[in-house]
């Protein structure tokens, strides 16, 4: 059991939903409520991660990261080190990965509110901001919820990208799927069986806390 | 609670998504109706009223506040516009109590202030016992006391109420619509209606703003427009009809009989349960006042009014006239054969009698 890796994908786990949730709120909220030409392929956009497979994403992110490009050069600038094969590049790919996983659930309870509930609660005197805090995203919750879920799950199990932008750099960017995949290689089955466990067990888990969240929803309505 | 209302004046246009080209004006402590068909544009105006849409070119006057004019580039958004809005869904909010939902509307006051005014609201729409529960714990009735509850919570300086009656059935509607007369009588608030049922307008409205593709197809109180038989868009589907105020001058119990009046013309109705000086709204179709011309003897007919002949037009039917009639200064229709018309020689300045039977007459109170 390569407790490093776990703490890691943990790490990695909690920092992502954290910085995408956000993100993921107003880009859901922009594609629910926006009325602009070009949504399709905004929304075509950050599907994308859902239906390319994972080393094209990886090899493109890698490309994008690198010192040649415009973002790596940044990024390094502010880091001081090389964005690729490092924690932080982990978490920005990670990020961009898991739009589609965070993005999907909100944007589908932002737009099963009634237009005449947000409409209302403009007409009750609450500002846009009032509106969001007291009215969409307590509405929108088990969608946020379910988003937070997906992406903290999806996050542990990522497997080619982080290979490709983090390689398996211990304590930096080895998260506990590539361990799996090292200890299968190295013939060490055991260890490689325990950590398969975890990451069923929280997946398990995870889709209960989501089902749990959406079940009550549903019986407030 | 304190009457705080103020007049509208509204004038819109556009030509985008739609053409949109109205001007009108809403008077304090009345309820004016904007009736047209779905279509017509009548939401759309009461949305840029609210605030909730804009339109290329809008002026939109509460009392001496400008709410939005795009000459001025004058802009209030919604939620710093004193109005309560009744949706025709309702919009209550899902995850809320009754009260939680008034409390959220009651932001502009003290929070000391709250309490009682929920409560005071509560009572007033009767929903003391149900202030705990959640919109999708309640009745239609009940949505829609909570949201015109919620929308008085804001104290707005004008109701606006869009198509209030058409999610609830038909036996509920007529109480409903008691009730909202009842609470706009006692507050003396500014109402404006959205309705495509003339229904509402005949039994609710003071005044009247007629939308047809975007325009005002014809305005003025609804006493007026429907004594001239000048509503555009309810020809062949209603029958003429005058819809007018009257007081009541007061009860004769024992012949379960109220005597109520409108200038000169003093009627008899089945007894009517409002105390005497209240308004009542008295619907008279123009086929149930026949006319004669000597005092008829032996006849079942409790009023006979002394009319005029204003003037004779032909009706929906060409066996049919339809006679304008004047009582003094209140106006009535009475629709009879050709054949009749020519008997009586019916013609402009001809005095007449109108006789109607008490039954005939709608009152509402």
């Amino acid at each position: 059991m390569d407790w490093t890796a776990l703490g890691l994908s943990l790490r990695l786990g909690v920092l992502t939903v954290a910085l995408l949730l956000p993100v993921a709120f107003l880009l859901a909220r922009w594609l629910a409520y926006g009325r602009f030409r070009g949504r399709g392929f905004v929304e075509a956009l950050v599907a994308l991660p859902l239906i390319l497979p994972p080393t094209v994403v990886g090899f493109y992110l890698l490309h994008a990261f690198g010192r040649g490009s415009p973002i790596g050069a940044a990024f390094e600038g502010l880091l001081g080190h090389p964005l690729v094969f490092s924690f932080e590049g982990l978490v920005l790919a990670s990020v961009l990965v898991n739009l589609p996983f965070a993005v999907q659930p909100m944007q589908n309870a932002l737009a099963a509110i009634p237009t005449s509930v947000r409409d209302a609660a403009r007409c009750c005197g609450l500002s846009p901001l009032a509106a969001i805090r007291r009215i969409e995203l307590p509405l929108a919750l088990p969608g946020i919820a379910t988003g937070a879920v997906l992406t903290f799950a999806h996050t542990l199990g990522e497997f080619g990208v982080v290979l490709m932008v983090g390689g398996s750099i211990p304590g930096e960017t080895r998260t506990i799927a590539i361990a799996i995949y090292d200890r299968v290689q190295a013939f060490d089955e055991p260890a490689a069986a325990t950590m398969a466990l975890v990451l069923l067990v929280m997946a398990v888990a995870a889709l209960g806390i989501s089902n749990t969240l959406a079940r009550r929803a549903a019986r407030r309505d | 609670m304190q009457p705080r209302s103020a007049g509208l004046v509204v004038t819109l246009r556009q030509t985008q998504p739609f053409a949109l080209d109205v001007s009108f004006a809403a008077p304090s402590g009345r309820i004016t109706a904007l009736f047209g068909h779905s279509g017509s544009g009548k939401t759309t105006v009461l949305r840029a009223i609210a605030g909730l849409q804009r339109t290329a070119e809008a002026r939109i006057l509460c009392g001496d506040d400008v709410w939005c004019d795009t000459a001025d580039r004058a802009w209030r958004p919604p939620h710093l516009r004193p109005v309560g809005f009744v949706f025709q869904d309702y919009g209550l909010f899902p995850h809320l109590t009754v009260r939680e939902q008034l409390d959220l509307a009651l932001g502009h006051r003290p929070a000391a202030e709250r309490t009682p005014r929920i409560e005071a609201l509560l009572e007033l729409t009767r929903l003391q016992e149900l202030g705990h529960r959640r919109p999708a714990a309640l009745s239609g009735g009940q949505q829609q006391r909570a949201a015109i509850a919620r929308a008085l919570a804001r104290d707005p300086q004008v109701l606006l109420l869009d198509e209030p009656f058409a999610a609830v059935d038909w036996a509920l509607r007529e109480s409903l619509r008691r009730e909202l007369v009842a609470l706009q009588r006692s507050l003396a608030l500014t109402v404006l209606l959205v309705t495509h049922d003339f229904e509402d307008v005949a039994k609710l409205a003071s005044h009247l703003v007629v939308l047809e593709r975007g325009r005002v197809a014809a305005s003025g109180t609804v006493e007026d427009l429907t004594a001239r038989n000048a509503v555009p868009g309810i020809d062949g589907w209603r029958e003429p009809a005058v819809a007018l105020d009257a007081h009541i001058e007061g009860h004769d119990p024992h012949r379960q009989l109220t005597h109520i009046a409108a200038g000169a013309l003093r009627l008899e109705v089945p007894l009517v349960d409002a105390p005497p000086g209240a308004t009542v709204r008295v619907q008279l179709a123009a086929r149930e006042v026949i006319l004669a011309s000597q005092r008829p003897e032996g006849l079942s007919l409790r009023n006979t009014l002394e009319a005029q002949v204003i003037t004779v037009e032909s009706a929906a039917h060409p066996a049919l006239r339809l006679v304008h009639l004047a009582v003094g200064e209140t106006r009535l229709l009475s629709l009879v054969t050709a054949d009749a018309a020519r008997d009586l020689a019916l013609e402009p300045g001809k005095p007449i009698l109108a006789l109607i039977k008490a039954v005939a007459i709608g009152a509402f109170a």
